[in-house]
């Protein structure tokens, strides 16, 4: 994308029907460090890649509970994706408190693509830089939707959103038809598996990644570190087996074909 | 009821209208209503009756409705803020349709909300003048709740309002059962409606029984009570009280 003369306000449209900021804002989402959300019939996972700023400091928070039944992955613009998770922590506790309910996740997707729609429509606002997988569960099944900057929401079997995910879709697309009947510990494996495809090479430890669950009878909660480490004891070990086998013939197709995957050195500090 | 509040409807002495905003008294009201969980669901008994003050002026007063697809509404107390109440439901039904979505408002959560309402205009100094019953069925599960015009709320077996907490509860005490079968719920509920007619003064013999199950809902035609005069109770019923004192 280089720039152009319709570029400069969210509310000029270009000659051939684009809104360029709008667009930028969907870049800032790829910047990010990586996201997967995975969904089966009754649980639903979401795993992300933690990132520091530097040695020195803590990790990036990218996974935040909304509500028991609620939780949304970040990626892109943290500080935007934290405005964002108290206003989806807002309207499902108003909504508990007054129907005494969990509120359905398609209605506060609904609701959260509206808010993102407003800012591509106003001349003093801009674009909302964080996409959002937004994992719950409510009357009609487990739910995994995806929140861009446009306003634009979708539903998913699995997704993974951020720099590098690519490689992670790549082995969602393969494995997705059987997603919906895994069982719980099968989609936790497979959204690790998801995550170390977009560490490239790099050794998988549980320091690396953040994993959280929801499910029918289990209100949303992270894995601790310990059980993150087992479940990856359960394929590290063995890395010439067949499955890593598949793995590494992906990951060669998957990185001519990447998008936005630029280098760790070229993310602005605001991101991650 | 004569204290005044301060309303933010401007200067009471200027503004003729401030007072007359706030539900002060009760005028056209319905008494009492009896509500029982079942096997299948909630049977709900209210009489047909509008009392204006003593007077029993209104005789085809429907006090229960269905709200949604899963909830049936029975209310006591001053009848237009049962329509208002219906009305703000109404709203609330309709725009939970509109999401299409698979989701459904349940009883439990029309008895929030109600909970809500009852509760905030009490705040306000300015009650809606209803004691409301919520029964339902949703998946299975059956729901019975009640809200008084101060905002307290309570989910139970079996509820009755007004004069039916003091002389059809203590009945229900002795002979509810869980998994009533549809005839015997309807004796129970029968039994109570009876006693009301015969010690309630603004009961009129005029009653329909609502049902919720999964199905549905339904509400009966209007029919009456067979009612005995001759006991011995009712001959010279001023026997002990001659003359004035």
């Amino acid at each position: 994308m280089f720039r152009n003369q319709y570029d400069t306000d969210v509310t000029t449209w270009s000659p051939t029907g684009r809104l360029f900021q709008v667009e930028y804002a969907m870049e800032a989402v790829k910047q990010g460090s990586a996201a997967i959300g995975l969904r089966s019939r009754s649980h639903v996972v979401l795993a992300s890649v933690n990132k520091a700023q530097s040695e020195l400091s803590s990790h990036q928070w990218k996974i935040f509970k909304v509500d028991d039944h609620i939780g949304v992955a970040i990626a892109g613009l943290t500080a935007d994706g934290r405005v964002l998770s108290r206003y989806m922590r807002s309207e499902s506790i108003n909504h508990s408190f007054t129907y005494e309910s969990p509120l359905p996740v398609g209605r506060l997707v609904v609701r959260l693509a509206d808010k993102a729609q407003v800012c591509t429509q106003r001349s003093w606002k801009r674009p909302y830089g964080v996409g959002l997988l937004v994992g719950g569960l409510d009357e009609s099944g487990a739910h995994l939707y995806y929140n861009c900057p446009s306003g634009n929401y979708f539903e998913y079997q699995a997704f993974a959103i951020g720099s590098r995910s690519q490689a992670a879709k790549t082995y969602l697309e393969r494995r997705f038809e059987s997603f919906n009947e895994s069982s719980r510990e099968d989609l936790i494996k497979d959204a690790i598996l998801a995550i170390r495809e977009t560490l490239q090479g790099e050794t998988l430890k549980s320091s690396l990644c953040t994993v959280s669950v929801l499910g029918v009878d289990e209100p949303f909660h992270f894995l601790d570190q310990e059980s993150i480490q087992k479940v990856i004891d359960t394929f590290e070990k063995v890395p010439e087996e067949e499955e890593d086998g598949g793995e590494a013939e992906a990951e060669a197709a998957a990185a001519p074909a990447e998008q936005g995957g630029a280098g760790d050195q070229d993310v602005a500090p605001m991101e991650m | 009821m004569t204290f005044t509040i301060p309303i933010d409807n401007g200067d009471a002495l200027k503004n003729a209208e401030t007072d007359s905003q706030r539900t002060l008294y009760p005028y056209v009201t319905g008494t009492s209503i009896v509500a029982i969980k079942y096997k299948d669901g909630v049977l709900m008994a209210s009489d047909m009756g509008g009392s204006y003050g003593s007077t029993l002026r209104y005789k085809n007063i429907e006090r229960v409705k269905a709200i949604g697809k899963h909830s049936l509404l029975g209310a006591s107390g001053e009848i237009s803020d049962f329509q208002e109440i219906l009305r703000y439901l109404d709203e609330l039904v309709l725009n939970d349709n509109m999401w299409d979505d698979g989701n459904s408002l349940g009883p439990k959560e029309v008895h929030n909300y109600l909970t809500r309402v009852m509760y905030n205009r009490r705040n306000k100094f300015n009650p809606l003048w209803n004691t409301l019953v919520l029964g339902g069925v949703k998946n299975g599960q059956s729901y019975l709740g009640m809200v008084s015009m101060i905002g307290v709320s309570f989910e139970d077996n079996h509820v009755a309002t007004g004069f039916g907490n003091h002389l059809a509860r203590p009945i229900l005490r002795d002979e509810w059962h869980a998994d009533l079968s549809f005839e015997d719920g309807v004796k129970l509920l029968e039994k109570c409606m009876r006693v009301l007619l015969y010690r309630d003064r603004s009961a009129i013999n005029k009653l329909q029984i609502s049902k919720i199950t999964e199905e549905g809902v339904t509400v009966s035609q209007p029919y009456s009570l067979k009612t005995f005069w001759e006991f011995q109770a009712f001959h010279n019923p001023t026997a002990g009280a001659q003359g004035s004192w």
